[in-house]
């Protein structure tokens, strides 16, 4: 238990996909503008990895892994190089059933998180966990730890840059850095603050 | 039908420069940021991605009339993940060591916004191979981009060119240090972050203004 509850803070604090991984770039910098949009993104992220993480975790272990098909009598096949394209196949997949989940059973939700859905299926933040996941080889109960904490750490860093910019609307920036430039800037700073956490040891 | 050569030089220059993907459509910072520790890992990283994109770019504008509008990206995808499996197979037959580093960022080219971003701009409405030079040219815009961004944080993080030492030991004598900073993380936002305000005070500035 305490393993689990360490690498959860391991993966919101110190690992934190977006600022020391920097997965998940692309939608940071483009819907982190306005705070309400930023919180309806960062929980349909949560969710989503949530469920892809240990979803893939099955499949790979099940089907992939160089060994896993020896129940249908391949014991020698080795499918891992296919890794790739099924995860992003399950992630779309997974995406498409969640929008249409959603939308027959809480429309108010679907609301809120209804236009960001497609937008995650190609969030490199989604394949990257899937991806890590593999590489440290994490169990079945540490997976959907990992893709949880994830996903809350990249939340907690886009609402965190939506607030700052919001606020930056009031300074004064140099011209030619405004916008991109200076999101940038306060990327980095944000980055710097959250490798105080690295020294913690739980 | 093949053209003058001076409109594919064109397209070229747009790609690699006056439209530059990372620093003036904010495109594929992902990976931009995460492989610049060192030289080596960049410059492997951009002949990836060119590869990528310019075969990616190829394929799917030589398809574009047969793909049916409503499933184009998943088709898409199919067609990146698939060259994106191959250039991994390539990397870990011949640079093992280099491929290790990159880790998982070889196949994050998949979700490159970059690779998906040229196919959806610009392979569906041109013909396969303005879409192909236009592929290598952002490929190459990209990689400058890289490669940049490597050369100063291995210089100044570690006082290295492509592994090689370049800072001269009577300057750590005289009190240099290197920047342990460019190593990590928030060194790589900074030099992004400057590195737009020099693009753009140059050229004026990116459409992606507040």
């Amino acid at each position: 238990m305490g393993d689990l509850l360490s690498l959860f803070i391991n993966s919101v604090f110190i690992g934190n996909i977006l600022l020391a991984y920097f997965l998940g770039m692309c939608s940071f910098i483009a819907v982190s503008k306005n705070i309400e949009t930023a919180t309806g993104l960062g929980f349909a992220v949560i969710f989503v990895l949530s469920v892809t993480s240990p979803v893939n975790w099955i499949i790979y272990h099940g089907l992939l892994a160089p060994g896993a098909l020896s129940w249908a009598g391949f014991p020698d096949l080795d499918l891992s190089f296919l890794k790739f394209i099924t995860f992003i196949a399950v992630i779309a997949a997974i995406v498409q059933a969640v929008e249409m989940i959603i939308d027959k059973y809480s429309p108010l939700l679907y609301a809120a998180l209804g236009v960001f859905l497609p937008l995650i299926a190609v969030n490199c933040a989604i394949l990257g966990t899937s991806l890590f996941m593999v590489e440290r080889d994490y169990t079945f109960i540490e997976s959907i730890v990992f893709g949880a904490g994830s996903g809350t750490g990249w939340m907690l860093a886009i609402v965190s840059m939506a607030a700052i910019r919001k606020k930056t609307k009031y300074a004064d920036v140099p011209k030619g850095l405004e916008g991109f430039g200076i999101t940038m800037i306060i990327a980095g700073l944000m980055a710097m603050t959250f490798m105080m956490f690295s020294g913690i040891t739980l | 039908m093949l053209k003058d050569k001076s409109e594919y030089m064109e397209i070229l220059i747009r790609g690699i420069w006056r439209e530059n993907p990372v620093a003036y459509q904010v495109l594929g910072i992902c990976s931009a940021l995460a492989v610049t520790v060192k030289m080596s890992t960049a410059l492997v990283m951009a002949i990836a991605l060119t590869v990528v994109t310019a075969f990616s770019s190829l394929i799917i504008s030589s398809l574009r009339k047969k793909i049916p509008s409503n499933i184009r990206i998943i088709v898409e995808l199919a067609v990146i993940a698939s060259l994106v499996i191959v250039t991994d197979e390539v990397l870990k037959a011949f640079f093992y060591d280099t491929s290790k580093q990159l880790s998982i960022f070889v196949g994050l080219i998949i979700t490159n916004c970059i690779v998906l971003g040229r196919a959806e701009a610009y392979a569906l409405a041109n013909d396969p191979i303005d879409s192909f030079v236009d592929g290598i040219a952002n490929g190459i815009g990209y990689g400058l981009i890289l490669v940049f961004v490597a050369f100063l944080r291995e210089l100044l993080g570690s006082g290295k060119f492509f592994g090689i030492p370049v800072i001269p030991q009577f300057l750590f004598d005289a009190g240099y240090q290197n920047m342990g900073l460019m190593v990590l993380a928030p060194g790589a936002f900074f030099i992004i972050g400057l590195l737009v305000w020099l693009k753009s005070s140059l050229t004026g500035p990116s459409p992606e203004k507040r």
